[in-house]
């Protein structure tokens, strides 16, 4: 009798357990399909070689999402290679003192700082202090900041992870340390930096606070024509277009279809990151 | 001439002494076996020898170690070169995540051998002599970690032989292998000792007596006695020697 | 009889190994670069301190920390006190924390011990995804859907409300604390499971007496890690609900949190004026407090991660 009451509670419990799955499963599909269906009146690959027209009420995204990649590459220029190299630093050559602990503290600490704080940090730096004004270079590089910890916390993790025997079997074979880290650490450990830039590109081309406060544009007729002049950008695009068009408020498709280029763009890179680290896990079992 | 000869060797860890005042000189070719209880330094004073005792950043090492008579820790020495002359195979079978003919070609390349056809008669040439030759000419461009461990540990062995050193250090080469593939790195360990000078660390006294020529003890840090492997096995002089090797500690 | 000292001094590891050995243009280079970092990282704390000293020095710390009105753009009486902003934040947080640590928990304990080892492989990456994509999909979601559905259930004129910025955040909150939590829980050593199974407890039973006590600290760390993430949220909050910077706890009420505070007023705060110190001030705050929870986090981890090992 009693076996079975417990039985019958776990059953119970368990069954609670499953519906918080589920609808944790629920609301993605819930939230993908609402902006899918939205957007399918404009889905078409027109819709992303036209540029917005019309105050951004009809038309394209082209313009949004060329200054987007125009970002994402400004911040793969700076914040990757400041980024892996200061990890390799700081794993390889960075002894194990009170340095290496402030370093996981400011690392750690800085990945959760929000993001309108970068916003206000690129705004202060960036557009005031060095005169850059609001541009595509004073966002880049405030989204590269914000990056920074990202990239160099998983490039620290990635190099962790090759033992110390690697390293030691090439010193071993009268190999330098420099000659160590470049033909065996950051090979070895290129999946994972990869999986973490990913990420960390990612997470810059979808965050709207830092680029609002720092160059991001409602409305370009064109692109722009040097690192120096304002932009427009899919995350702020839609924020602007729902926000500050009736045609936005009303659920236009236009809206919808940004979020969705976005969304394809962001949970795309996220799924590359996935993979290359399923593969990676498979290629090396140390 | 590659003998080595150890003056006045002290080596710390922080504040902990590992090594006490060792002098010895293995002479050149033939197997020297360094033997003892856990914790009693053998695995330091083998990394002494081609310094990689070096990138353990609490290590200090006073002393000198003379190869051809020339200091290992003199002022103008490049490690580097030290390391390339005198090859290490570690306890457990260390190879990179590369392909078998990578893993050869590594160290050859990083020296200045560039010719394709040179490297390619320089890892047939190291994968025969460490005895995997046959097993593996037909997938030299698989990755090392799909050998048998035992093969991992022949492939380091070839790894090492690929530069042609003068003296090659094993530290417990057999500890992670099963008692077959120990069989084989013994076998190659004796083909070897011809050619170079052969120092081996192990826990393993039985193995010490198959294979080496002298034999050393050592025990916290000191060394106790050396000399000939028979002679050390059968009449030890220092009763603490005869006390390890009859069984009754460590 | 030679002293070497190899604690590694740049010059010292240059002359000792020759040229062909030469380590030293690396380290240095690395190093500069390693440093270069640290002053971009540590300019964030430094620059945003700077902004809000004029701030702070002339309305000052008590008046801007418990003011109880937020004006800044009144001409003839403005007014700085942080205490709406805060409570603004509060409120949307704690709403979003109300419901998502169940529903979160819950969906961690399902991930962890129930779901089936190849439902679990596909579902910890689509949370994965759910974490990744961009707060402003969210904000729409909010924005477009979400409030109808909020003033329909609550029998609203609107649904922009404070409630309708918890829920959203509730569901950005979740996927961070499910990966978080599930890992603390994927940490307990098999052993102990083992044990309970051993003894005749049920999966329930060892989940509630052994597992979940045992990862008690990461799950808790994983909670307080996704609420930072609710605090700091601005665009789904700015989309939400109409900002008023009220005093209020009133879940059915417009608020108006720090982050929004920043993002909306700085385009029309004078650059180097009252109103844009008094910004970068609430940055300050906003910095120190995910600062503290993070640091909380940490401690707490660090703590289960000695446990068992």
């Amino acid at each position: 009798m009693r076996v079975m009451s417990r039985n019958a509670r776990e059953k119970l419990y368990f069954n609670l357990f499953r519906a918080c799955g589920g609808l944790v499963v629920l609301t993605l599909i819930v939230i993908i399909a609402y902006m899918v269906i939205g957007s399918l009146p404009v889905l078409s690959l027109d819709f992303l070689t036209e540029p917005p027209r019309r105050a951004n009420t009809a038309g394209g995204v082209l313009t949004p999402l060329v200054g987007t990649i125009y970002l994402m590459a400004i911040v793969s220029v700076f914040a990757i290679p400041i980024g892996v190299l200061s990890a390799v630093y700081l794993s390889e050559y960075q002894g194990k003192g009170w340095a290496s602990h402030f370093w996981r503290i400011v690392v750690s600490n800085l990945a959760g700082v929000p993001s309108i704080v970068y916003g206000l940090l690129g705004l202060a730096l960036f557009v005031t202090f060095a005169g850059l004004g609001r541009s595509l270079i004073a966002s880049g590089l405030t989204l590269g900041v914000l990056a920074l910890p990202i990239v160099i916390s998983a490039s620290r993790e990635a190099i962790k992870a090759i033992p110390p025997s690697v390293r030691e079997a090439s010193i071993a074979l009268g190999a330098t340390k420099w000659q160590t880290i470049q033909h065996h650490v950051l090979p070895y450990a290129m999946p994972g930096i990869l999986t973490g830039v990913i990420l960390a590109l990612s997470r810059a081309a979808g965050e709207t606070a830092p680029i609002l406060l720092t160059g991001a544009a409602f409305y370009m007729s064109s692109m722009p024509d040097s690192i120096f002049s304002q932009f427009m950008a899919l995350p702020y695009h839609v924020y602007a277009v729902a926000t500050q068009t009736m045609a936005g408020m009303n659920g236009s498709p236009v809206v919808y279809g940004a979020a969705i280029v976005l969304l394809i763009l962001v949970i795309g890179m996220n799924l590359i990151a996935i993979v290359v680290r399923k593969k990676y896990r498979e290629k090396y079992r140390w | 001439m590659s003998s080595i000869e150890v003056k006045h060797l002290n080596v710390w860890f922080d504040d902990k002494q590992a090594l006490r005042d060792v002098n010895m000189t293995i002479p050149n070719k033939g197997i020297t076996a360094i033997i003892g209880p856990s914790g009693c330094g053998k695995s330091t004073f083998i990394r002494s020898i081609n310094r990689m005792n070096d990138i353990i950043p609490s290590c200090r090492v006073e002393g000198q170690i003379l190869v051809e008579g020339k200091d290992l820790y003199g002022p103008d020495v490049d490690v580097t070169e030290v390391r390339k002359r005198i090859g290490m195979v570690f306890q457990r079978p260390n190879p990179f995540p590369k392909s078998i003919y990578e893993n050869i070609a590594y160290a050859p390349r990083i020296h200045g051998t560039k010719d394709k056809r040179k490297l390619s008669a320089i890892v047939e040439h190291s994968l025969r002599r460490a005895a995997l030759w046959d097993e593996v000419k037909d997938r030299l461009d698989k990755s090392a970690y799909d050998l048998s461990g035992g093969q991992q540990q022949r492939l380091c062995i070839a790894r090492a032989l690929a530069i042609d050193p003068e003296i090659i250090l094993f530290d417990e080469p057999c500890s992670a292998l099963d008692p077959i593939a120990t069989a084989k790195i013994e076998d190659l360990l004796s083909d070897l000792k011809d050619e170079y000078t052969v120092v081996i660390v192990t826990h393993n006294m039985q193995q010490a007596a198959r294979v080496a020529d002298q034999t050393a003890y050592f025990y916290l840090g000191e060394l106790i006695e050396f000399g000939d492997t028979t002679q050390l096995f059968e009449r030890p002089e220092n009763e603490l020697t005869e006390r390890y090797i009859t069984g009754r500690m460590g | 009889m030679k002293y070497i000292n190899r604690t590694g001094a740049l010059s010292r590891v240059a002359g000792r190994t020759g040229l062909k050995g030469f380590d030293g243009a690396p380290h240095l280079i690395l190093f500069i670069i390693t440093l270069i970092s640290a002053t971009v990282l540590v300019t964030v704390a430094a620059f945003l301190i700077l902004g809000s000293l004029q701030a702070f020095r002339v309305i000052g710390i008590v008046e801007m920390l418990g003011g109880t009105v937020w004006n800044p753009t009144s001409f003839n009486n403005p007014a700085f006190g942080m205490l709406p902003l805060m409570a603004g934040t509060f409120l949307v947080s704690f709403l979003a924390a109300v419901i998502a640590i169940p529903i979160g928990l819950g969906c961690t304990i399902y991930l962890a011990e129930i779901a089936h080892p190849k439902v679990r492989a596909v579902l910890k990456p689509a949370i994965e995804l759910l974490a990744g994509i961009p707060s402003v999909v969210y904000g729409l979601f909010a924005l477009l859907i979400l409030q109808g559905w909020v003033a329909q259930v609550f029998g609203l004129q609107t649904g922009y409300v404070a409630l309708n910025g918890g829920i959203i955040l509730a569901v950005m909150m979740i996927p961070i604390m499910v990966s978080l939590a599930e890992d603390a829980i994927a940490a307990v050593p098999r052993e102990l499971r083992e044990a309970s199974y051993a003894l005749g407890a049920t999966r329930w039973e060892t989940m509630r007496s052994v597992i979940l006590p045992a990862s008690m600290s990461g799950i808790v760390a994983a909670i307080i890690l996704s609420i930072m993430r609710a605090v700091g949220e601005t665009m789904a909050v700015l989309m939400a609900f109409n900002q008023t910077p009220l005093l209020t706890l009133d879940p059915f009420s417009g608020v108006q949190t720090m982050t929004a505070t920043i993002a909306i007023e700085m385009g029309e705060a004078a650059v180097g004026g009252l109103h844009y110190s008094s910004l970068f001030a609430v940055g300050v705050v906003l910095f120190i407090i995910t600062l503290v929870m993070n640091t909380v986090a940490n401690r707490i981890m660090l703590r289960y991660s000695e446990a068992y090992r």
